[in-house]
């Protein structure tokens, strides 16, 4: 069973996201045990980038504070790299954008993401049409390129889930991440064309789900939910005491999925 | 399309006042996005903006300036893509924006070609223009990139020099990116981290260029020099004095590289400089610029 495959066996599966050196590289490696204890079943972590294009202003901001900490590509590895070290077994992924992968040295990048125990990577800001250059060498280091399906997708859906490896990552809005009261557009509809086309593959919500009905509502329609804003929000409020609260808020997702 | 709704970034101003008087000519509702800090030094254009019935947003994530623009026009174009198009500012962002941007401003090298073929019966010896994403530059280039005589010299924004950080010297000081959509060359650090670059002029504040820039500049077919702030200022002046023309600061650093240039070449030599803004709206800030220097 691949690390993916076993964050989906344990039915719907809860995914929360942080932004790496958000306030400090330390809370973020506190944060993903504290999560990993709570029962997540994949972690999101994300490489503070300069421009985060895809994100809404509260992960903007966690974005800015990471890059202010002075956290940097090779702290990230470095992180998990010991808690592999310390026996963490919980899958975690990248999230990060193309010229943070590309400017390392992309070949070179996958590897150090194999040798640091992650296994998926997501770049919001690659498309499908695009999606090779780093697609190649993900997969040849054991690295899943997770494919990302928007409302706007359309006509674009049997390709980009035909192509899709890991995960399929549902976006269940338009627009930019972040936390809204209700989420606008058919998700429903968008998991179940990415069904009709792959059975095989795990469908996670993601963008917009805000707490714990939310989760329940999105767990409902599909394979596992995906929350960052929500989560980033308490660190952003409480710094590096944040893990006690993020505790709490993850044991609320759990218990309202599962 | 069905599109009803116009949203554009702008640096200066100039592609904003652009994108809201079509959008008034047609009826379209138009939003522009303009960093902050532009928005300060630009006013005059953000009053002709508003003038023209475009509601104008002040960005203030990132450096405030136009490549937090940029990001946040794309952000908006994700929130709400059904009834509005983004008419991009420069021939950058994901295919084909380069290519469509390209074509329209090709025009600029068209008309050149022609008027100086019926005055002069021959084509000029250098074509220079400013750089920041680059549009008015391959506009200007574009229908002479086939003719190896005419030399090609694209005019970047050093800042306070290619050696200081204050710089958007991209060309001379960047390296193969992925940003926005496209690859190019990027100012940034070793980790890919987008440079927070700096400029006088608000048109060239972007740390990117347009990737068919990247590829002139790869095969040398185009020159691309870096003019500090204290040079564009000079040829502002200058150009104001001599000629009674307010030249835009965006325009005077191609200028200034003419003024270099010039005194090169032979008398019955051609040179064209393509003065792509008017100046007015720079007024205020050079003249403040003064004052700082003078202090």
């Amino acid at each position: 069973m691949t690390d993916i495959e076993r964050a989906f066996s344990r039915g719907k599966a809860f995914i929360p996201f942080m932004t790496a050196g958000d306030p400090d590289i330390k809370t973020t490696k506190s944060l993903i045990k504290v999560l990993a204890d709570e029962g997540a079943d994949l972690i999101e972590v994300g490489i503070p980038f300069s421009d985060p294009t895809a994100e809404g202003p509260v992960i903007q901001s966690a974005n800015m504070r990471g890059i202010a900490s002075g956290t940097t590509t090779d702290d990230v590895f470095q992180a998990v790299k010991e808690l592999r070290e310390d026996g963490l077994d919980v899958p975690i992924a990248i999230m990060t954008y193309a010229n943070v992968v590309f400017s390392y040295g992309t070949a070179k990048f996958m590897k150090k993401m194999k040798d640091s125990g992650f296994c998926a990577l997501i770049l919001p800001d690659v498309p499908y049409e695009e999606k090779t250059e780093f697609s190649v060498p993900a997969s040849s280091e054991g690295i899943s390129l997770i494919s990302l399906i928007a409302p706007t997708s359309q006509d674009r859906i049997d390709k980009i889930a035909s192509d899709a490896s890991g995960f399929i990552y549902c976006v269940s809005s338009l627009g930019v991440t972040g936390m809204s009261d209700s989420i606008s557009s058919d998700v429903g509809e968008i998991v179940r064309s990415v069904k009709a086309i792959r059975l095989d593959i795990p469908a996670a919500i993601g963008f917009g789900i805000s707490n714990a009905q939310s989760a329940a509502a999105m767990a409902e329609l599909s394979d596992g939910v995906i929350i960052g804003s929500a989560i980033v929000n308490i660190i952003a409020e409480h710094g590096s005491d944040s893990p006690r609260y993020v505790r709490e808020f993850a044991k609320g997702i759990v218990s309202a999925i599962r | 399309m069905g599109k009803t709704r116009l949203i554009a970034e702008t640096g200066a101003g100039q592609h904003g006042v652009a994108t809201a008087t079509a959008a008034a000519l047609l009826g379209m509702e138009c939003e522009i996005f303009m960093g902050r800090e532009d928005t300060e030094r630009q006013t005059l254009n953000v009053y002709r903006m508003e003038l023209l019935g475009a509601k104008v947003h002040a960005v203030d994530t990132g450096t405030a300036t136009l490549k937090d623009a940029v990001s946040e026009t794309f952000r908006e174009w994700t929130r709400r893509i059904s009834d509005t198009h983004y008419a991009i500012g420069s021939v950058m962002g994901p295919h084909p924006f380069p290519t469509i941007v390209r074509d329209f401003q090709s025009v600029i090298s068209e008309e050149i070609k022609a008027q100086l073929l019926e005055k002069e019966g021959r084509l000029p010896d250098a074509v220079i223009a400013c750089v920041g994403g680059g549009s008015n530059a391959i506009g200007a280039f574009y229908h002479f990139i086939g003719d190896e005589s005419v030399r090609l010299i694209g005019c970047e924004a050093a800042g306070r020099g290619i050696d200081s950080p204050d710089t958007a010297a991209t060309i001379n000081t960047g390296r193969i990116g992925i940003f926005h959509g496209m690859k190019s060359i990027f100012c940034q650090d070793r980790y890919g981290q987008i440079a927070p670059v700096y400029s006088i002029s608000a048109g060239l504040d972007y740390p990117g260029i347009g990737p068919e820039h990247a590829q002139l500049a790869k095969t040398g077919r185009a020159e691309y020099v870096a003019v500090t702030d204290d040079e564009a200022v000079d040829a502002f002046e200058y150009l104001s004095r001599t000629e009674g023309i307010i030249p835009a600061i965006e325009s005077a650093h191609a200028l200034s590289v003419a003024m270099k240039l010039a005194p090169t070449m032979k008398k019955d030599r051609i040179i064209v400089v393509n003065i792509s803004g008017r100046g007015d709206k720079d007024t205020a800030a050079i003249a403040r610029y003064k004052r700082e220097e003078h202090q």
